[in-house]
């Protein structure tokens, strides 16, 4: 026999306005190799069909599945019970859109955030299907793909005490997004073209610098650094015109992170 | 009911899907895609290993070709494939990785100079030439001459689905998140558009669309133990049965994988066998020596598979509450091997199973990974039976894969179809012109409320009985192994099963707004006639090819199964109805030995000059 396992979980349909949001409580038996995926399912299943929540790969991959753990913005899906007490309490992301107990809207947020800081390749030059590819350095290669990692779970912005207060922060995910975009030789956008889209109270300069971001990072992407990275570009930039040439040098050298 | 208009819908957002869809819009055409998660969740981003391109930049793909990656294809198929199609993928393949590169792909890249690669779990040095360094490089995947899988890292399918997404964003195609196709809207001879379930509100909305497009992926849920997410369950390919015009080609390909680890059936990577990991057994004996004393671990991927199963039938495999399986023993590797080489497998054990791979056993079975099969285009991506209605990707049967895909090939036959589909799709629509018939929108919108009153007054089995009856049959008897008896006894399962739902029940009343449990209510009936799809022609198909393996019929017999089964089904009927036409238009490589997997040939007639076509004449 594994252990009990008691699950405090917030319940809440929004199609239903009338019922008051709430904590429900399951219990449910352990077993070997148990994952919040698998307990969840089989509280769904076995338990209660109305409730509601998100998985997808279940592999850590597609970031379906982010809630608060316990307290803490996690993936369910890679979260084992065995690391848990008895007792396992579970919260939707704060920040997005709640759709239904567990289950919420972060899609449409990236999307709009995605759009915001303009997220692809800005280039004049137009594919020609003849041509050799571009060359790349594997390392920078490397570099790029380091920071394309993020799964856009939104653990990070529901960690984020900036998110909290400004609901327009763009958050740890989006501006790693653009420094990826900014070590990145087939973007075209300089520094005050990045400027545009992040130096302001709802891009770099509103992180408090909290770092809670970074703890919780299911990926471990280094969102600290990145923030410092392109904290650093935005100011140089917005002092460019009153700083000699040599200092601005200096600080903007610094363009990527360090394996 | 909210209707929407728009030239071209994509019915899925994963990269076959965006693929076309990016493909239309640059051609300035208003698109809509449907998706049942945000888009950078479909499974796609799932895909680790690569995409398989004769760019031949790196040492070990040195000298490579389209046709020699034409030859490899048609090989891994058994030659179950369109050879038409076969060599215009493989021609279009570097075209489309240099695209990807384009648009933002950090394709890994050759290094020149000394480097060291492995093959077959050694160690050995190759020189990149200088000459290449900076363009993509490419890894080894089973069943290829050369190496030609252009990948990033571990995450190939997810650094392309990002870019691929990135250029939506840039072109403003329109993304209906948590929306799923329920019904296609349809007059007998041309699709309009879908009846789409919103999974927010649980509305019912109308799209009204010229061109529809089925790129919704694999249906690998329909068995138990699946490496396919939770999502796959086929909805697209349901929505095309339904119409009982367009047919299904090929449903009884489906590719196995030996090590799906238990219990959510994520995948090891073959590597840990090659690198000399173990299958043991409930008393932690090796058998795999018993029944390949020459390969052992080592043999193809399918034989590894049946003959796992086939020592678990004997009473071997291990009890565990998610069901019998067996032990991956990598402990003798060491740990620095386990923890660089094998990096990933024990990230996937330590951080899913709570098993450290160093000190312990891998739980393991064999597990659904590929559905070969799908709705039944032509070259073009447009679907049989109904004009306006295209298929691309896992989705569709177009046809390169035959009865076994090639690692790599599916991945880049996403965005290489992507490409060519959309492309067709744009043609289409230049000459195109529809009248939108009212009647069949609101007929097809009657037929999906009907479904749901009908499932509120149910009194019968709840969805998750259905569903799991039904994987347990396909697992049970329509697996690995297959014979006459077993996979009668799961037709006749299957065809109970599908009566029984007929009467099936909501246990949660009354639930507004998203709803998961109606949502797999309706997925269930729907799932359990592609299971009797791929069960009835896997009994009909008396021979074994590729990944359809019989023990009564060991041989492949091109003699009388040189073709492709085409599936269709007519309302009210219990069985699908089942036509066959020839696999190939031509051939370019003749029937011959794949060079592995054994086995038996029974020849068919000497293919005549007429229909032999050289590799190069050709307007790919």
């Amino acid at each position: 026999m594994g252990r009990e396992l008691t699950f405090e979980i917030f319940r809440y349909n929004p199609a239903q306005p009338d019922i008051e949001p709430r904590m429900q409580t399951y219990t449910l038996e352990e077993t070997p190799s148990m994952t919040l995926f698998i307990a969840l399912n089989k509280i769904r299943e076995e338990q209660d069909p109305t409730l509601q929540f998100d998985f997808c790969c279940r592999a850590g991959i597609c970031g379906s599945c982010g809630m608060v753990i316990n307290g803490v913005p996690g993936l369910a899906c890679h979260t084992q019970t065995k690391d848990l007490p008895d007792k396992i309490t579970l919260h939707p992301l704060p920040v997005f859109k709640l759709l239904g107990d567990l289950s919420v809207d972060t899609g449409v947020w990236f999307r709009n955030v995605g759009g915001k800081i303009e997220s692809w390749i800005h280039t004049k030059k137009k594919f020609d299907p003849e041509a050799q590819e571009e060359r790349m350095d594997n390392a920078l290669a490397n570099q790029i793909f380091e920071l394309d990692r993020c799964v856009e779970c939104g653990c990070c912005v529901a960690a984020c005490g900036t998110a909290r207060m400004r609901e327009d922060f763009i958050g740890a995910t989006a501006i790693n997004r653009l420094a990826r975009f900014y070590i990145d030789p087939r973007d075209n956008r300089d520094a005050a073209d990045f400027y545009d889209l992040i130096g302001d109270d709802n891009g770099v300069f509103g992180c408090m610098g909290l770092l809670a971001c970074d703890n919780v990072c299911p990926k471990q992407i280094p969102l600290h650094d990145q923030l410092g990275i392109m904290r650093r570009m935005a100011t140089v930039e917005s002092v460019k015109a009153i700083i000699p040439d040599f200092i601005r040098k200096k600080l903007t050298g610094c363009k990527s992170v360090k394996a | 009911m909210q209707v929407h208009y728009t030239d071209v819908l994509c019915m899925g957002a994963g990269l076959a899907g965006e693929r076309v869809a990016v493909e239309a819009a640059q051609a300035g055409y208003n698109v809509i895609c449907l998706s049942v998660v945000p888009p950078r969740r479909s499974h796609s981003s799932a895909a680790q290993g690569g995409m398989q391109a004769a760019l031949g930049n790196s040492i070990m793909g040195d000298g490579d070709t389209p046709e020699i990656h034409f030859n490899d294809t048609v090989k891994g198929s058994d030659w179950g494939c369109d050879q038409e199609v076969a060599r215009l993928f493989a021609n279009n393949a570097p075209i489309a990785m240099r695209e990807m590169a384009y648009l933002g792909v950090p394709w890994n890249r050759v290094e020149p100079g000394e480097n060291t690669y492995f093959k077959g779990g050694k160690p050995f040095q190759a020189t990149e030439k200088s000459e290449n360094a900076g363009l993509i490089h490419s890894r080894a995947f089973g069943g290829t001459a050369k190496w030609r899988t252009c990948y990033t890292s571990d995450g190939t399918g997810h650094a392309v689905l990002f870019t691929l997404d990135n250029r939506m964003l840039q072109l403003g195609v329109e993304v209906h998140d948590r929306m799923q196709a329920e019904a296609l809207i349809h007059d007998g001879e041309r699709c309009m558009g879908v009846i789409a379930r919103n999974l927010r509100t649980g509305e019912l909305e109308a799209y009204i669309a010229r061109a529809t497009l089925i790129a919704t992926g694999g249906f690998g849920r329909i068995y138990k133990a699946t490496t396919n997410a939770v999502i796959c369950d086929g909805g697209g390919q349901i929505t095309a049965l339904d119409t009982g015009v367009v047919p299904l080609g090929n449903m009884e390909a489906v590719q196995f994988h030996p090590t799906g680890t238990v219990p959510t059936d994520i995948l090891v990577t073959e590597g840990c066998r090659g690198d000399g990991g173990t299958l043991l057994d409930v008393d932690e004996y090796r058998f795999m020596p018993d029944y390949e004393p020459e390969k052992a671990e080592l043999a193809s991927r399918d034989v590894v598979s049946r003959r796992m199963t086939e020592h678990m039938r004997k009473g071997k495999g291990v009890k565990s509450p998610y069901g019998d399986h067996l032990w991956l023993d990598i402990r003798h590797l060491g740990e620095k091997h386990i923890t660089t080489n094998l990096r990933e497998v024990y990230d996937i054990c330590t951080r899913f199973l709570g098993v450290n791979p160093i000190h312990q056993l891998i739980p393991v079975r064999p597990t659904q990974h590929y559905s070969m099969g799908g709705v039944r285009v032509n070259k073009d991506g447009h679907a049989y039976g109904l004009k306006g209605l295209f298929a691309a990707g896992e989705a569709a049967c177009w046809d390169m894969h035959g009865f076994n895909r090639l690692g790599g090939n599916s991945l880049a036959e996403t965005v290489v179809a992507g490409g060519i589909v959309g492309k067709k799709i744009v043609e289409f629509l230049e000459g195109d012109s529809m009248t939108v018939r009212t009647d069949a929108v609101e007929d097809a919108a009657k037929g999906v409320r009907a479904r749901i009153d009908k499932l509120a007054k149910g009194t019968g089995d709840d969805c998750y009985t259905l569903r799991n009856e039904m994987q347990d049959t396909m697992m049970e008897y329509v697996g690995i192994f297959r014979n006459g008896k077993d996979l009668q006894t799961g037709v006749d399962k299957l065809r109970e099963l599908l009566e029984r739902s007929k009467n099936m029940r909501l246990t949660g009343k009354g639930l507004k707004g998203q709803n998961g449990e109606l949502s797999m209510a309706l997925r269930v009936p729907g799932m359990i006639r592609l299971a009797l799809c791929v069960a009835y022609g896997a009994l009909q198909r008396t021979e074994s090819r590729g990944a359809h393996a019989r023990e009564d019929y060991p041989e492949r017999n091109d003699r009388d199964w040189l073709k492709r089964t085409l599936a269709t089904w007519k309302e009210g009927d219990s069985l699908p109805t089942l036509n066959y036409e020839d696999a190939t238009p031509f051939f370019i490589l003749p029937p011959g030995d794949r060079g592995y997997g054994g086995g038996k040939i029974i020849p068919g007639k000497e293919v005549t000059e007429a229909e032999r076509v050289p590799y190069e004449k050709t307007d790919a």
